[in-house]
């Protein structure tokens, strides 16, 4: 039950829906509500008014332009991002980290722009949106503009997002070369949230040496975060178990992570380093093909 | 303040003048009667309460009703046709998988839901596909079979008669 009154309308255009969102003085954006509408129910959450974007059909289209890039919408549910043949075949890790979200019904209505602006810092999505190297494309008052996802996540439920700015989209760069993804979690047994989840891309040389690698973290600590040093030691080595082993113990380095009924600082700090190992072995298989 | 919005429930087209606060369950539940559909949990979590919305199964806890303006709903209600009941709730009851009842509406929704889009399923994709809804009673073990049970019978009746005569 709902009880904190709100208005609410249904723009059929973008332009529209951050006119709406400026008329308000505590308006929120809808799209799946499966995070909005339970944090409205605790009264975590009292917005005045909500604007919902789901006749702004074109947010719900993933597709891939001329130079690679592939574009997928805000209100692209996690289920059909991990049905996705594109996704599946190109972004491996975003395909597997959608179908972790929650529970087959949660992905029916929960949508990627959702996640993102709701920035839970245990959500899955986030890190493949980091080791991507993807830009969240905003729009608001102003017009639109490209963040990067290294400079997006700022800190539990906060975002680079200013008030009156709407997630349109999400801007995944082509991957070039022999690159392989992956995306693994220890998953909270009820929730389902992730305690730790790692997304790693990894690209080959010709011969077979690491030319880059990219660890994007969720669930570990206050935002999802680029695990920079293991991705450095990566860099340069043959990719073998030893070499993936010694770069994966660095992935929470610098980190200051969680402390919760779940797990504690040092138990994440460790599920951190087994998990950026399993996922930056699944990567480099992939791109070796 | 309410809004007005027309929504197909059960093959039935009706408006209705719902207030933005209210949920899809609650307009099902209080202001039609149809209490087929439960609520388990009010937190996303259960799947009692899962209806169709637009041919997808849908926890209607966590949907306003007003973003159903427009949409086709089906509930428990709607299943059984001109007095039949669905093969999965007839596979439900003949492989008892329910004890109290109470998060069946729920799974036999999803298992529609599940079976539309993948006709032939194996125990571990059943088992994937029911994980938002929680029943604590059976153990899962009969509703995998009522499941399982329920695409065999919709696969053969799917084909075309054929073999019929044909003893087997």
């Amino acid at each position: 039950m709902i009880t904190h009154p709100f208005t609410y309308r249904a723009p059929s255009t973008i332009e529209e829906a951050v006119a709406a969102l400026g008329r308000s003085r505590d308006a929120k954006v809808i799209a799946g509500g499966h995070s909005l509408l339970p944090l409205m129910k605790l009264g975590l959450a009292q917005p005045d008014a909500l604007v919902d974007l789901r006749r702004i059909a074109s947010l719900r289209d993933i597709r891939a332009e001329a130079d690679g890039t592939i574009v997928v919408g805000a209100l692209a549910t996690h289920r059909s991002i991990a049905e996705d043949r594109t996704i599946v075949s190109k972004l491996a890790a975003l395909a597997e980290a959608a179908a972790a979200v929650g529970d087959p019904l949660v992905r029916a209505r929960g949508t990627i722009g959702g996640s993102l602006a709701h920035a839970d810092p245990a959500a899955d999505e986030p890190a493949p949106v980091l080791a991507f190297d993807a830009l969240i494309r905003a729009i608001g008052s102003k017009g639109k503009r490209d963040i990067r996802a290294g400079e997006y996540f700022k800190a539990a439920f906060e975002t680079a997002l200013a008030p009156d700015e709407i997630v349109a989209e999400i801007r995944f760069p082509a991957q070039t070369g022999r690159t392989g993804s992956a995306y693994v979690k220890f998953a909270h047994p009820a929730s389902r949230f992730a305690v730790v989840g790692v997304a790693a891309t990894v690209t080959l040389k010709g011969d077979g040496t690491v030319e880059r690698a990219a660890i994007g973290v969720t669930g570990a600590a206050d935002a999802p975060f680029r695990a920079a040093q293991a991705e450095k030691a990566i860099t340069g080595t043959k990719g073998d178990a030893k070499a993936i082993a010694a770069a994966a113990a660095k992935a929470a380095e610098g980190i200051t992570t969680l402390s919760d009924l779940v797990a504690s600082s040092d138990y994440r700090r460790h599920l951190v380093t087994v998990y950026a190992r399993r996922a930056l072995e699944r990567a480099t298989q992939r791109a070796q093909g | 303040m309410g809004q007005a919005i027309t929504v197909t429930i059960n093959g039935a087209k009706q408006t209705k003048d719902v207030e933005p606060t209210q949920l899809l369950v609650e307009l099902l539940r209080d202001t039609l009667g149809l209490t087929g559909t439960h609520v388990g949990c009010d937190t996303s979590q259960c799947g009692a309460c899962t209806v169709l919305v637009d041919g997808r199964a849908t926890k209607s806890c966590t949907i306003l009703a007003v973003q159903t303006d427009g949409a086709e709903v089906v509930t428990v209600e709607g299943l059984a046709k001109n007095g039949e009941l669905h093969p999965v709730q007839r596979a439900f009851a003949s492989e008892h998988a329910l004890q109290c009842g109470f998060c069946t509406p729920g799974l036999l929704i999803t298992a529609v839901d599940f079976l539309a889009r993948n006709p032939t399923p194996t125990d571990s994709e059943i088992r994937h596909a029911i994980e938002g809804n929680l029943c604590r009673c059976t153990g899962y073990h009969n509703i995998v079979n009522a499941v399982r049970s329920a695409a065999e019978m919709m696969t053969t009746t799917a084909q075309p008669k054929v073999a019929a005569g044909v003893k087997r």
